[in-house]
Protein backbone atom coordinates (compact mmCIF):
# COMPACT_ATOMS: atom_id res chain seq x y z
CA UNK A 1 0.00 0.00 0.00
CA UNK A 2 2.50 2.04 1.02
CA UNK A 3 4.69 1.99 -2.51
CA UNK A 4 1.58 3.37 -4.43
CA UNK A 5 2.02 6.76 -2.63
CA UNK A 6 3.32 9.54 -5.40
CA UNK A 7 6.41 10.14 -6.62
CA UNK A 8 6.61 13.07 -9.23
CA UNK A 9 8.69 10.25 -11.76
CA UNK A 10 5.87 7.80 -11.65
CA UNK A 11 2.54 9.62 -10.97
CA UNK A 12 1.16 8.48 -14.72
CA UNK A 13 1.14 5.01 -13.69
CA UNK A 14 0.36 5.51 -10.23
CA UNK A 15 -2.80 7.55 -11.17
CA UNK A 16 -3.66 4.80 -13.53
CA UNK A 17 -3.22 2.25 -10.75
CA UNK A 18 -5.20 4.55 -8.61
CA UNK A 19 -8.02 4.38 -11.33
CA UNK A 20 -7.78 0.80 -11.43
CA UNK A 21 -8.37 0.13 -7.63
CA UNK A 22 -11.47 2.75 -7.75
CA UNK A 23 -12.71 1.70 -11.63
CA UNK A 24 -11.23 -2.11 -12.04
CA UNK A 25 -14.03 -3.34 -10.72
CA UNK A 26 -16.86 -1.74 -12.62
CA UNK A 27 -15.27 -2.50 -15.80
CA UNK A 28 -14.21 -5.81 -15.37
CA UNK A 29 -18.57 -6.45 -13.94
CA UNK A 30 -19.65 -4.78 -17.76
CA UNK A 31 -17.10 -6.34 -19.40
CA UNK A 32 -18.76 -9.19 -21.09
CA UNK A 33 -21.56 -7.05 -22.43
CA UNK A 34 -19.52 -4.85 -23.66
CA UNK A 35 -17.34 -7.45 -25.24
CA UNK A 36 -20.23 -9.10 -27.20
CA UNK A 37 -21.82 -6.11 -28.06
CA UNK A 38 -18.49 -5.00 -29.78
CA UNK A 39 -18.17 -8.20 -31.43
CA UNK A 40 -21.35 -9.33 -32.05
CA UNK A 41 -23.31 -6.31 -32.84
CA UNK A 42 -21.13 -3.18 -33.34
CA UNK A 43 -18.50 -4.73 -35.40
CA UNK A 44 -21.54 -6.80 -37.59
CA UNK A 45 -23.16 -3.74 -38.08
CA UNK A 46 -20.29 -2.04 -39.58
CA UNK A 47 -19.37 -4.74 -41.90
CA UNK A 48 -22.92 -5.43 -43.02
CA UNK A 49 -22.99 -1.97 -44.03
CA UNK A 50 -19.64 -2.67 -45.94
CA UNK A 51 -21.32 -5.79 -47.41
CA UNK A 52 -24.17 -3.75 -48.95
CA UNK A 53 -21.93 -1.84 -51.12
CA UNK A 54 -20.28 -5.45 -52.36
CA UNK A 55 -21.05 -8.22 -54.51
CA UNK A 56 -19.99 -10.60 -51.84
CA UNK A 57 -17.90 -13.77 -52.26
CA UNK A 58 -16.68 -15.78 -49.36
CA UNK A 59 -13.50 -15.92 -51.44
CA UNK A 60 -13.51 -13.01 -53.11
CA UNK A 61 -16.09 -9.62 -52.79
CA UNK A 62 -16.29 -6.96 -55.08
CA UNK A 63 -16.97 -3.23 -54.88
CA UNK A 64 -20.62 -2.25 -56.82
CA UNK A 65 -20.97 1.24 -55.12
CA UNK A 66 -24.76 1.53 -55.17
CA UNK A 67 -25.71 -1.28 -57.52
CA UNK A 68 -27.65 -3.24 -54.80
CA UNK A 69 -29.43 -0.67 -53.18
CA UNK A 70 -30.82 0.59 -56.82
CA UNK A 71 -31.55 -2.91 -57.88
CA UNK A 72 -33.41 -3.16 -54.77
CA UNK A 73 -35.00 -0.41 -55.31
CA UNK A 74 -36.39 -1.35 -58.88
CA UNK A 75 -37.18 -4.71 -57.61
CA UNK A 76 -41.27 -5.94 -57.17
CA UNK A 77 -40.96 -7.85 -54.98
CA UNK A 78 -39.07 -6.05 -52.55
CA UNK A 79 -41.95 -3.26 -52.86
CA UNK A 80 -44.29 -5.95 -52.00
CA UNK A 81 -42.91 -7.68 -49.51
CA UNK A 82 -42.46 -3.85 -48.02
CA UNK A 83 -46.63 -3.87 -48.31
CA UNK A 84 -46.77 -6.88 -46.62
CA UNK A 85 -45.16 -5.98 -43.90
CA UNK A 86 -46.55 -2.46 -43.69
CA UNK A 87 -50.03 -4.25 -44.25
CA UNK A 88 -49.46 -6.87 -41.66
CA UNK A 89 -48.12 -4.26 -39.30
CA UNK A 90 -51.06 -1.72 -39.51
CA UNK A 91 -53.08 -4.77 -39.04
CA UNK A 92 -52.08 -6.60 -36.21
CA UNK A 93 -50.41 -4.35 -34.23
CA UNK A 94 -53.19 -1.33 -33.24
CA UNK A 95 -55.67 -4.29 -32.80
CA UNK A 96 -53.61 -6.48 -30.50
CA UNK A 97 -53.13 -3.15 -28.71
CA UNK A 98 -57.04 -2.76 -28.32
CA UNK A 99 -57.86 -6.13 -27.70
CA UNK A 100 -55.03 -6.48 -25.01
CA UNK A 101 -56.03 -3.05 -23.73
CA UNK A 102 -60.02 -4.44 -23.69
CA UNK A 103 -59.46 -7.42 -22.17
CA UNK A 104 -57.29 -5.75 -19.38
CA UNK A 105 -60.27 -3.35 -18.95
CA UNK A 106 -62.57 -6.30 -18.32
CA UNK A 107 -60.25 -8.46 -16.37
CA UNK A 108 -59.41 -5.37 -14.06
CA UNK A 109 -63.25 -5.53 -12.96
CA UNK A 110 -63.15 -9.08 -11.48
CA UNK A 111 -62.14 -10.28 -8.38
CA UNK A 112 -58.48 -11.36 -7.63
CA UNK A 113 -58.90 -15.09 -7.67
CA UNK A 114 -60.64 -14.66 -11.45
CA UNK A 115 -58.09 -12.02 -12.39
CA UNK A 116 -55.97 -14.47 -12.37
CA UNK A 117 -57.31 -17.20 -13.65
CA UNK A 118 -57.75 -15.03 -16.72
CA UNK A 119 -54.41 -13.97 -16.72
CA UNK A 120 -52.58 -17.05 -16.85
CA UNK A 121 -55.32 -18.94 -19.24
CA UNK A 122 -55.03 -15.64 -22.11
CA UNK A 123 -50.73 -15.69 -21.53
CA UNK A 124 -50.80 -19.62 -22.18
CA UNK A 125 -50.41 -18.89 -26.17
CA UNK A 126 -47.44 -16.27 -25.50
CA UNK A 127 -45.27 -19.42 -23.57
CA UNK A 128 -45.86 -21.90 -26.72
CA UNK A 129 -43.09 -21.03 -29.04
CA UNK A 130 -43.94 -19.34 -32.78
CA UNK A 131 -42.99 -22.92 -34.34
CA UNK A 132 -45.41 -25.05 -32.46
CA UNK A 133 -48.68 -22.21 -33.10
CA UNK A 134 -47.45 -22.20 -36.62
CA UNK A 135 -47.80 -25.89 -36.32
CA UNK A 136 -51.14 -26.24 -34.92
CA UNK A 137 -52.66 -22.80 -37.30
CA UNK A 138 -51.32 -24.87 -40.51
CA UNK A 139 -53.94 -27.43 -39.12
CA UNK A 140 -56.68 -24.98 -38.33
CA UNK A 141 -55.73 -23.17 -41.81
CA UNK A 142 -56.57 -26.57 -44.05
CA UNK A 143 -58.00 -25.89 -47.19
CA UNK A 144 -59.75 -28.57 -47.74
CA UNK A 145 -63.85 -28.62 -46.57
CA UNK A 146 -63.23 -30.63 -43.84
CA UNK A 147 -60.60 -28.91 -42.18
CA UNK A 148 -60.92 -26.91 -38.70
CA UNK A 149 -61.73 -23.53 -40.02
CA UNK A 150 -63.86 -24.35 -42.82
CA UNK A 151 -65.82 -26.66 -40.98
CA UNK A 152 -67.14 -23.57 -38.66
CA UNK A 153 -67.61 -21.78 -42.12
CA UNK A 154 -69.51 -24.18 -43.69
CA UNK A 155 -71.43 -24.74 -40.15
CA UNK A 156 -72.40 -21.05 -40.66
CA UNK A 157 -73.67 -21.70 -44.04
CA UNK A 158 -70.67 -19.85 -45.77
CA UNK A 159 -68.25 -21.68 -48.42
CA UNK A 160 -64.68 -23.05 -47.58
CA UNK A 161 -61.88 -21.20 -48.13
CA UNK A 162 -58.51 -21.93 -49.51
CA UNK A 163 -57.27 -19.93 -46.09
CA UNK A 164 -53.18 -19.72 -47.33
CA UNK A 165 -53.05 -20.92 -50.68
CA UNK A 166 -55.27 -18.18 -52.32
CA UNK A 167 -53.43 -14.39 -53.21
CA UNK A 168 -56.41 -12.59 -51.62
CA UNK A 169 -56.72 -14.25 -48.04
CA UNK A 170 -53.17 -15.40 -47.33
CA UNK A 171 -51.69 -12.28 -45.46
CA UNK A 172 -55.44 -12.04 -43.67
CA UNK A 173 -54.89 -15.45 -42.54
CA UNK A 174 -52.00 -14.67 -41.09
CA UNK A 175 -53.25 -11.54 -39.22
CA UNK A 176 -55.87 -13.28 -38.25
CA UNK A 177 -53.86 -16.03 -36.45
CA UNK A 178 -51.99 -13.02 -34.78
CA UNK A 179 -55.47 -11.14 -33.21
CA UNK A 180 -56.38 -14.78 -31.81
CA UNK A 181 -53.35 -15.14 -29.98
CA UNK A 182 -50.42 -12.56 -28.82
CA UNK A 183 -52.19 -10.55 -26.15
CA UNK A 184 -50.32 -12.58 -22.97
CA UNK A 185 -47.91 -9.85 -22.17
CA UNK A 186 -49.90 -6.62 -23.12
CA UNK A 187 -52.85 -7.38 -20.75
CA UNK A 188 -50.28 -8.11 -17.86
CA UNK A 189 -48.96 -4.63 -18.50
CA UNK A 190 -52.05 -3.01 -18.97
CA UNK A 191 -53.12 -4.49 -15.40
CA UNK A 192 -50.26 -3.43 -13.50
CA UNK A 193 -50.62 0.09 -15.06
CA UNK A 194 -54.45 0.16 -14.15
CA UNK A 195 -53.32 -1.12 -10.58
CA UNK A 196 -51.20 2.08 -10.31
CA UNK A 197 -53.74 5.03 -10.89
CA UNK A 198 -55.06 6.05 -7.73
CA UNK A 199 -58.91 5.14 -6.36
CA UNK A 200 -59.31 9.31 -5.32
CA UNK A 201 -59.13 10.69 -9.64
CA UNK A 202 -62.31 8.44 -10.01
CA UNK A 203 -63.51 9.13 -6.74
CA UNK A 204 -63.40 12.87 -7.58
CA UNK A 205 -64.71 12.38 -10.85
CA UNK A 206 -67.84 10.78 -9.20
CA UNK A 207 -68.42 13.37 -7.11
CA UNK A 208 -68.04 15.96 -10.39
CA UNK A 209 -70.69 13.11 -11.72
CA UNK A 210 -68.34 12.21 -14.56
CA UNK A 211 -70.00 9.93 -17.15
CA UNK A 212 -68.34 6.14 -17.76
CA UNK A 213 -66.82 7.54 -20.96
CA UNK A 214 -65.89 10.48 -19.62
CA UNK A 215 -63.86 8.70 -16.97
CA UNK A 216 -62.28 6.54 -18.96
CA UNK A 217 -61.15 9.27 -21.84
CA UNK A 218 -60.69 11.69 -19.12
CA UNK A 219 -58.61 9.41 -16.93
CA UNK A 220 -58.21 6.00 -18.08
CA UNK A 221 -56.92 6.27 -21.45
CA UNK A 222 -54.29 9.35 -20.84
CA UNK A 223 -52.67 7.43 -17.93
CA UNK A 224 -52.00 4.31 -19.81
CA UNK A 225 -50.79 6.26 -22.41
CA UNK A 226 -46.75 4.76 -21.28
CA UNK A 227 -47.72 1.18 -21.57
CA UNK A 228 -49.74 1.93 -24.54
CA UNK A 229 -46.40 3.66 -26.23
CA UNK A 230 -44.35 0.70 -25.17
CA UNK A 231 -46.64 -1.82 -26.63
CA UNK A 232 -46.80 0.17 -29.95
CA UNK A 233 -42.81 0.57 -30.50
CA UNK A 234 -42.24 -2.93 -29.33
CA UNK A 235 -45.41 -4.50 -31.00
CA UNK A 236 -43.63 -2.26 -34.24
CA UNK A 237 -40.43 -3.52 -34.39
CA UNK A 238 -41.35 -7.45 -33.83
CA UNK A 239 -43.87 -7.10 -36.47
CA UNK A 240 -41.46 -5.52 -38.73
CA UNK A 241 -39.34 -8.35 -38.55
CA UNK A 242 -42.18 -11.30 -38.76
CA UNK A 243 -40.83 -14.61 -39.97
CA UNK A 244 -41.72 -17.89 -38.39
CA UNK A 245 -45.06 -18.09 -39.30
CA UNK A 246 -44.15 -17.27 -42.80
CA UNK A 247 -41.67 -19.61 -43.24
CA UNK A 248 -43.68 -22.08 -41.60
CA UNK A 249 -46.83 -21.61 -43.14
CA UNK A 250 -46.71 -20.12 -46.71
CA UNK A 251 -43.29 -19.90 -47.53
CA UNK A 252 -44.02 -16.15 -48.97
CA UNK A 253 -46.42 -17.19 -51.20
CA UNK A 254 -48.70 -17.98 -52.78
CA UNK A 255 -47.07 -15.05 -55.83
CA UNK A 256 -45.36 -13.60 -53.02
CA UNK A 257 -48.29 -12.27 -51.30
CA UNK A 258 -47.17 -13.13 -47.61
CA UNK A 259 -43.14 -12.34 -48.31
CA UNK A 260 -42.23 -9.74 -45.55
CA UNK A 261 -39.39 -8.02 -45.59
CA UNK A 262 -37.60 -10.12 -43.23
CA UNK A 263 -38.07 -13.31 -44.99
CA UNK A 264 -36.86 -12.04 -48.19
CA UNK A 265 -33.82 -10.79 -46.53
CA UNK A 266 -33.60 -14.80 -45.15
CA UNK A 267 -34.32 -16.15 -49.18
CA UNK A 268 -32.03 -13.35 -50.45
CA UNK A 269 -29.02 -14.37 -48.42
CA UNK A 270 -29.56 -17.74 -47.40
CA UNK A 271 -31.45 -19.69 -50.52
CA UNK A 272 -30.12 -17.01 -53.23
CA UNK A 273 -26.42 -16.46 -51.46
CA UNK A 274 -26.59 -12.42 -52.37
CA UNK A 275 -25.62 -11.72 -48.95
CA UNK A 276 -24.80 -7.99 -50.56
CA UNK A 277 -28.11 -7.63 -51.55
CA UNK A 278 -29.72 -8.70 -48.11
CA UNK A 279 -27.36 -6.37 -46.34
CA UNK A 280 -28.72 -3.30 -48.17
CA UNK A 281 -32.36 -4.99 -47.82
CA UNK A 282 -31.69 -5.19 -44.18
CA UNK A 283 -30.27 -1.48 -43.45
CA UNK A 284 -33.40 -0.35 -45.11
CA UNK A 285 -35.53 -2.35 -42.49
CA UNK A 286 -33.29 -0.60 -40.29
CA UNK A 287 -33.88 2.72 -41.48
CA UNK A 288 -37.39 2.18 -41.72
CA UNK A 289 -37.93 0.91 -38.04
CA UNK A 290 -35.85 3.67 -36.70
CA UNK A 291 -37.90 5.94 -38.62
CA UNK A 292 -40.84 4.51 -37.63
CA UNK A 293 -39.71 4.09 -33.81
CA UNK A 294 -38.97 7.82 -33.66
CA UNK A 295 -42.08 9.52 -34.75
CA UNK A 296 -43.73 7.19 -32.96
CA UNK A 297 -42.54 8.79 -29.72
CA UNK A 298 -42.53 12.23 -31.08
CA UNK A 299 -46.59 11.56 -31.62
CA UNK A 300 -47.30 9.79 -28.54
CA UNK A 301 -45.07 12.57 -26.10
CA UNK A 302 -46.85 15.75 -27.47
CA UNK A 303 -50.20 15.37 -26.97
CA UNK A 304 -50.00 14.36 -23.51
CA UNK A 305 -51.60 16.34 -20.95
CA UNK A 306 -52.63 15.61 -17.65
CA UNK B 1 -71.47 3.97 -10.43
CA UNK B 2 -74.75 2.29 -8.97
CA UNK B 3 -74.37 -1.23 -7.69
CA UNK B 4 -77.07 -2.97 -10.71
CA UNK B 5 -74.88 -1.26 -13.87
CA UNK B 6 -71.53 -2.95 -11.77
CA UNK B 7 -73.28 -6.12 -11.82
CA UNK B 8 -73.95 -5.82 -15.33
CA UNK B 9 -70.57 -5.04 -16.19
CA UNK B 10 -69.28 -8.22 -14.40
CA UNK B 11 -71.90 -10.18 -16.17
CA UNK B 12 -70.69 -8.68 -19.87
CA UNK B 13 -66.66 -9.00 -18.32
CA UNK B 14 -67.09 -12.65 -17.40
CA UNK B 15 -68.98 -13.47 -20.38
CA UNK B 16 -66.54 -11.92 -23.06
CA UNK B 17 -63.46 -12.98 -21.40
CA UNK B 18 -64.82 -16.73 -20.99
CA UNK B 19 -65.49 -16.54 -24.35
CA UNK B 20 -62.37 -15.52 -25.40
CA UNK B 21 -60.59 -17.60 -22.95
CA UNK B 22 -61.63 -20.75 -25.06
CA UNK B 23 -60.97 -19.17 -28.33
CA UNK B 24 -57.42 -18.76 -26.98
CA UNK B 25 -57.02 -21.90 -25.70
CA UNK B 26 -58.79 -24.10 -28.10
CA UNK B 27 -56.40 -24.16 -30.76
CA UNK B 28 -53.49 -25.86 -27.84
CA UNK B 29 -56.05 -27.98 -27.09
CA UNK B 30 -56.59 -29.27 -30.95
CA UNK B 31 -52.69 -30.17 -30.82
CA UNK B 32 -52.91 -31.84 -27.58
CA UNK B 33 -55.99 -33.72 -27.87
CA UNK B 34 -55.09 -34.48 -31.72
CA UNK B 35 -51.74 -36.10 -30.84
CA UNK B 36 -53.22 -39.02 -29.12
CA UNK B 37 -55.36 -39.49 -32.04
CA UNK B 38 -54.35 -41.97 -34.58
CA UNK B 39 -55.47 -39.73 -37.53
CA UNK B 40 -52.76 -41.63 -39.99
CA UNK B 41 -55.52 -42.68 -42.48
CA UNK B 42 -56.81 -39.33 -42.61
CA UNK B 43 -54.51 -36.18 -44.67
CA UNK B 44 -57.23 -34.01 -42.04
CA UNK B 45 -56.56 -32.70 -39.30
CA UNK B 46 -60.31 -33.22 -37.53
CA UNK B 47 -59.22 -33.99 -34.16
CA UNK B 48 -62.44 -35.73 -31.88
CA UNK B 49 -62.57 -33.17 -29.43
CA UNK B 50 -62.94 -35.94 -26.66
CA UNK B 51 -61.72 -38.77 -28.30
CA UNK B 52 -63.04 -42.12 -27.70
CA UNK B 53 -59.93 -43.75 -28.13
CA UNK B 54 -56.16 -42.69 -26.92
CA UNK B 55 -53.64 -43.89 -28.57
CA UNK B 56 -49.59 -42.66 -28.40
CA UNK B 57 -48.91 -44.00 -31.76
CA UNK B 58 -48.57 -40.45 -32.97
CA UNK B 59 -45.58 -40.39 -30.31
CA UNK B 60 -44.58 -43.79 -31.58
CA UNK B 61 -44.04 -42.11 -35.32
CA UNK B 62 -42.73 -38.94 -34.32
CA UNK B 63 -39.72 -40.37 -31.87
CA UNK B 64 -39.30 -43.02 -34.49
CA UNK B 65 -39.09 -40.93 -37.58
CA UNK B 66 -37.05 -38.25 -35.88
CA UNK B 67 -34.07 -37.79 -33.90
CA UNK B 68 -36.66 -36.01 -31.49
CA UNK B 69 -34.56 -37.25 -28.39
CA UNK B 70 -31.52 -35.73 -29.32
CA UNK B 71 -33.20 -32.08 -30.22
CA UNK B 72 -34.80 -31.97 -26.99
CA UNK B 73 -31.19 -32.55 -25.17
CA UNK B 74 -30.02 -29.90 -27.92
CA UNK B 75 -32.54 -27.23 -26.45
CA UNK B 76 -31.79 -28.33 -22.70
CA UNK B 77 -28.06 -28.25 -23.08
CA UNK B 78 -28.45 -24.78 -24.66
CA UNK B 79 -30.95 -23.11 -23.05
CA UNK B 80 -29.42 -23.96 -19.66
CA UNK B 81 -26.19 -22.80 -20.85
CA UNK B 82 -27.95 -19.71 -21.93
CA UNK B 83 -29.46 -18.84 -18.98
CA UNK B 84 -26.91 -19.17 -16.68
CA UNK B 85 -24.84 -16.85 -18.95
CA UNK B 86 -27.28 -14.48 -18.83
CA UNK B 87 -28.08 -14.27 -14.99
CA UNK B 88 -24.38 -14.45 -14.40
CA UNK B 89 -23.27 -11.76 -16.40
CA UNK B 90 -26.19 -9.77 -16.64
CA UNK B 91 -26.76 -9.01 -13.01
CA UNK B 92 -23.12 -8.47 -12.53
CA UNK B 93 -23.71 -5.59 -15.17
CA UNK B 94 -26.38 -4.45 -14.36
CA UNK B 95 -25.23 -4.08 -10.63
CA UNK B 96 -22.40 -1.99 -11.89
CA UNK B 97 -25.00 0.39 -14.14
CA UNK B 98 -27.23 0.76 -11.07
CA UNK B 99 -25.05 0.97 -8.32
CA UNK B 100 -20.96 1.70 -9.03
CA UNK B 101 -19.71 5.22 -10.21
CA UNK B 102 -17.50 5.22 -12.96
CA UNK B 103 -16.26 7.53 -16.41
CA UNK B 104 -18.25 6.62 -19.38
CA UNK B 105 -20.81 4.77 -17.04
CA UNK B 106 -23.84 6.91 -18.88
CA UNK B 107 -22.95 7.05 -22.30
CA UNK B 108 -21.88 2.61 -22.46
CA UNK B 109 -25.28 1.99 -21.28
CA UNK B 110 -26.78 4.15 -23.82
CA UNK B 111 -24.95 2.66 -26.39
CA UNK B 112 -25.51 -0.70 -25.35
CA UNK B 113 -29.59 0.73 -24.95
CA UNK B 114 -29.80 2.06 -28.40
CA UNK B 115 -28.53 -0.77 -30.37
CA UNK B 116 -31.53 -2.52 -29.43
CA UNK B 117 -33.37 -0.88 -31.71
CA UNK B 118 -31.20 -2.54 -34.89
CA UNK B 119 -33.22 -5.19 -36.26
CA UNK B 120 -31.58 -8.87 -36.37
CA UNK B 121 -31.52 -9.43 -40.10
CA UNK B 122 -28.43 -6.36 -39.91
CA UNK B 123 -25.78 -8.06 -38.09
CA UNK B 124 -27.26 -11.47 -39.10
CA UNK B 125 -24.93 -12.05 -42.38
CA UNK B 126 -21.72 -10.91 -41.17
CA UNK B 127 -22.36 -13.09 -37.76
CA UNK B 128 -23.39 -15.78 -39.95
CA UNK B 129 -19.96 -15.85 -42.16
CA UNK B 130 -18.30 -15.07 -38.84
CA UNK B 131 -19.70 -18.10 -37.05
CA UNK B 132 -19.58 -20.37 -40.02
CA UNK B 133 -16.38 -19.26 -42.38
CA UNK B 134 -14.22 -17.74 -40.31
CA UNK B 135 -14.43 -19.41 -36.84
CA UNK B 136 -15.84 -22.69 -38.41
CA UNK B 137 -18.19 -23.36 -35.63
CA UNK B 138 -21.03 -24.19 -38.18
CA UNK B 139 -22.73 -27.22 -36.43
CA UNK B 140 -22.17 -26.74 -32.98
CA UNK B 141 -23.33 -25.91 -29.61
CA UNK B 142 -20.40 -22.62 -29.23
CA UNK B 143 -22.41 -21.25 -32.14
CA UNK B 144 -25.92 -21.47 -31.16
CA UNK B 145 -24.82 -20.44 -27.70
CA UNK B 146 -22.16 -17.85 -28.13
CA UNK B 147 -24.21 -15.01 -29.77
CA UNK B 148 -26.61 -15.54 -26.71
CA UNK B 149 -24.31 -15.43 -24.24
CA UNK B 150 -26.01 -12.03 -22.31
CA UNK B 151 -28.27 -9.67 -23.96
CA UNK B 152 -28.49 -6.06 -24.18
CA UNK B 153 -32.57 -6.24 -23.20
CA UNK B 154 -31.33 -8.51 -19.85
CA UNK B 155 -28.97 -5.90 -18.93
CA UNK B 156 -31.10 -3.33 -18.85
CA UNK B 157 -33.74 -5.15 -16.91
CA UNK B 158 -31.04 -5.89 -13.82
CA UNK B 159 -30.26 -2.33 -14.45
CA UNK B 160 -33.48 -1.28 -13.54
CA UNK B 161 -34.59 -3.93 -10.93
CA UNK B 162 -30.33 -3.64 -8.83
CA UNK B 163 -31.45 0.20 -8.74
CA UNK B 164 -34.82 -0.46 -6.39
CA UNK B 165 -32.30 -2.57 -4.08
CA UNK B 166 -31.31 -0.23 -0.68
CA UNK B 167 -27.87 1.20 -0.87
CA UNK B 168 -26.84 1.28 1.95
CA UNK B 169 -26.07 -2.36 2.63
CA UNK B 170 -23.38 -1.90 0.14
CA UNK B 171 -21.76 0.87 2.69
CA UNK B 172 -21.99 -0.98 4.92
CA UNK B 173 -20.15 -4.27 3.04
CA UNK B 174 -17.73 -1.63 1.57
CA UNK B 175 -16.55 -0.41 4.79
CA UNK B 176 -15.91 -4.06 6.06
CA UNK B 177 -13.51 -4.42 3.18
CA UNK B 178 -16.21 -6.31 1.15
CA UNK B 179 -14.07 -6.91 -2.57
CA UNK B 180 -16.02 -5.46 -5.06
CA UNK B 181 -17.11 -9.27 -6.10
CA UNK B 182 -17.69 -10.03 -2.71
CA UNK B 183 -20.13 -7.28 -2.22
CA UNK B 184 -21.78 -8.90 -5.38
CA UNK B 185 -21.60 -12.07 -4.41
CA UNK B 186 -22.53 -12.30 -0.30
CA UNK B 187 -25.17 -8.94 -0.63
CA UNK B 188 -26.32 -7.93 -3.87
CA UNK B 189 -27.23 -11.43 -5.41
CA UNK B 190 -29.29 -13.00 -2.23
CA UNK B 191 -31.47 -9.44 -1.98
CA UNK B 192 -31.95 -10.13 -5.90
CA UNK B 193 -32.84 -13.30 -6.13
CA UNK B 194 -36.50 -12.64 -7.22
CA UNK B 195 -35.27 -10.70 -10.14
CA UNK B 196 -32.68 -13.28 -10.82
CA UNK B 197 -35.68 -16.00 -10.83
CA UNK B 198 -37.53 -13.79 -13.04
CA UNK B 199 -34.85 -13.44 -15.39
CA UNK B 200 -33.77 -17.25 -15.04
CA UNK B 201 -37.37 -18.05 -16.54
CA UNK B 202 -37.76 -15.77 -19.53
CA UNK B 203 -34.77 -16.41 -20.93
CA UNK B 204 -34.71 -20.31 -20.56
CA UNK B 205 -38.54 -20.06 -22.34
CA UNK B 206 -37.06 -17.58 -24.84
CA UNK B 207 -34.20 -19.30 -25.33
CA UNK B 208 -35.85 -22.61 -25.96
CA UNK B 209 -38.42 -21.10 -28.43
CA UNK B 210 -35.87 -19.54 -30.49
CA UNK B 211 -35.67 -20.73 -33.99
CA UNK B 212 -34.05 -18.15 -36.34
CA UNK B 213 -30.42 -18.20 -35.16
CA UNK B 214 -30.20 -22.10 -34.77
CA UNK B 215 -32.02 -22.75 -38.17
CA UNK B 216 -28.91 -20.96 -39.80
CA UNK B 217 -26.04 -22.21 -37.57
CA UNK B 218 -27.28 -26.36 -37.72
CA UNK B 219 -27.16 -28.30 -40.76
CA UNK B 220 -26.87 -31.83 -39.50
CA UNK B 221 -30.15 -33.30 -38.01
CA UNK B 222 -28.34 -34.36 -34.59
CA UNK B 223 -27.52 -30.72 -33.95
CA UNK B 224 -30.70 -29.13 -34.52
CA UNK B 225 -32.57 -27.85 -31.27
CA UNK B 226 -36.59 -28.56 -30.60
CA UNK B 227 -38.09 -26.05 -32.49
CA UNK B 228 -35.75 -26.38 -35.81
CA UNK B 229 -36.32 -30.08 -36.00
CA UNK B 230 -39.55 -29.64 -35.38
CA UNK B 231 -40.06 -26.91 -38.80
CA UNK B 232 -38.15 -30.03 -40.67
CA UNK B 233 -40.26 -32.61 -39.53
CA UNK B 234 -42.85 -30.05 -41.01
CA UNK B 235 -41.24 -29.70 -44.39
CA UNK B 236 -40.54 -33.94 -43.95
CA UNK B 237 -43.96 -35.48 -42.84
CA UNK B 238 -46.22 -33.17 -44.18
CA UNK B 239 -49.03 -35.43 -44.39
CA UNK B 240 -48.80 -36.72 -40.53
CA UNK B 241 -50.63 -34.69 -38.92
CA UNK B 242 -50.53 -36.74 -35.75
CA UNK B 243 -47.29 -36.63 -35.49
CA UNK B 244 -46.62 -33.24 -36.32
CA UNK B 245 -49.32 -32.21 -33.47
CA UNK B 246 -47.56 -35.16 -31.27
CA UNK B 247 -44.03 -32.97 -31.98
CA UNK B 248 -45.74 -29.81 -31.39
CA UNK B 249 -46.70 -30.68 -28.27
CA UNK B 250 -43.24 -32.09 -27.18
CA UNK B 251 -41.73 -28.70 -28.27
CA UNK B 252 -44.44 -26.67 -26.36
CA UNK B 253 -45.34 -28.77 -23.40
CA UNK B 254 -42.06 -28.68 -21.09
CA UNK B 255 -42.50 -24.93 -21.45
CA UNK B 256 -46.28 -24.89 -20.73
CA UNK B 257 -45.45 -27.17 -17.27
CA UNK B 258 -43.29 -24.67 -16.28
CA UNK B 259 -45.33 -22.01 -16.92
CA UNK B 260 -47.96 -23.55 -14.95
CA UNK B 261 -45.46 -24.55 -12.20
CA UNK B 262 -43.66 -21.19 -11.97
CA UNK B 263 -47.06 -18.96 -13.32
CA UNK B 264 -46.81 -16.58 -10.14
CA UNK B 265 -43.29 -15.07 -11.53
CA UNK B 266 -44.50 -14.96 -15.11
CA UNK B 267 -47.78 -12.74 -14.35
CA UNK B 268 -45.64 -10.88 -12.73
CA UNK B 269 -42.17 -10.93 -13.97
CA UNK B 270 -43.01 -9.19 -17.02
CA UNK B 271 -43.57 -5.82 -15.29
CA UNK B 272 -40.26 -5.71 -14.01
CA UNK B 273 -38.61 -2.84 -15.81
CA UNK B 274 -40.80 -2.56 -18.54
CA UNK B 275 -43.31 0.16 -17.87
CA UNK B 276 -42.04 3.16 -16.64
CA UNK B 277 -38.96 3.80 -19.82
Amino acid sequence: MRSTTSHAAGSGAARFRQFLRNYGWAYAFIAVPVLLFLVFTLYPVGWAFVISFQKYGILKSTWVGFDNYTYMFKDDVFWKSMRNTVIFTIGTVPVNILISFGLAFLIFQLKQRAQTFFKAVLYLPTVASGVTLSIVWIAIFDPTPSGMLNRLLIQLGLDPVIWLGQKSTALFSLMLMSWLGSHGSGIILYLAAMGGIPKSLYEAADIDHASGWKKFSRITWPLLKPTTLYLLVTGVITSFQVFISVYLMTQGGPDFATTTIAYLIYQTAFNFNQFGLASAQAFVLAAVIVIVSVLQFKFFSTDIEY
Amino acid sequence: MTSKSKIALIAVALAVLIVWAFVTVIPLYWMFIGSFQDSAASAVFKPQMIPEIWSIAPYERFFHKAAAVRWIVNSVIVASVVTVTNVFFASLAGYAFAKLKFPGSKTIFWALLTTMMIPAQVTLIPLYILMINIFQLGDTYTAIVLPAVVSVGNVFLMKQYMSTLPTSLIHAARIDACSEFGIYRKVILPMAKPGLAVLAIFTFVAQWNEFFWPLLVTKSSEMRTIQVGLASFVFAESTDYGAIMAGASVGALPMVILFFSLQRYFLQGITVGAVKG
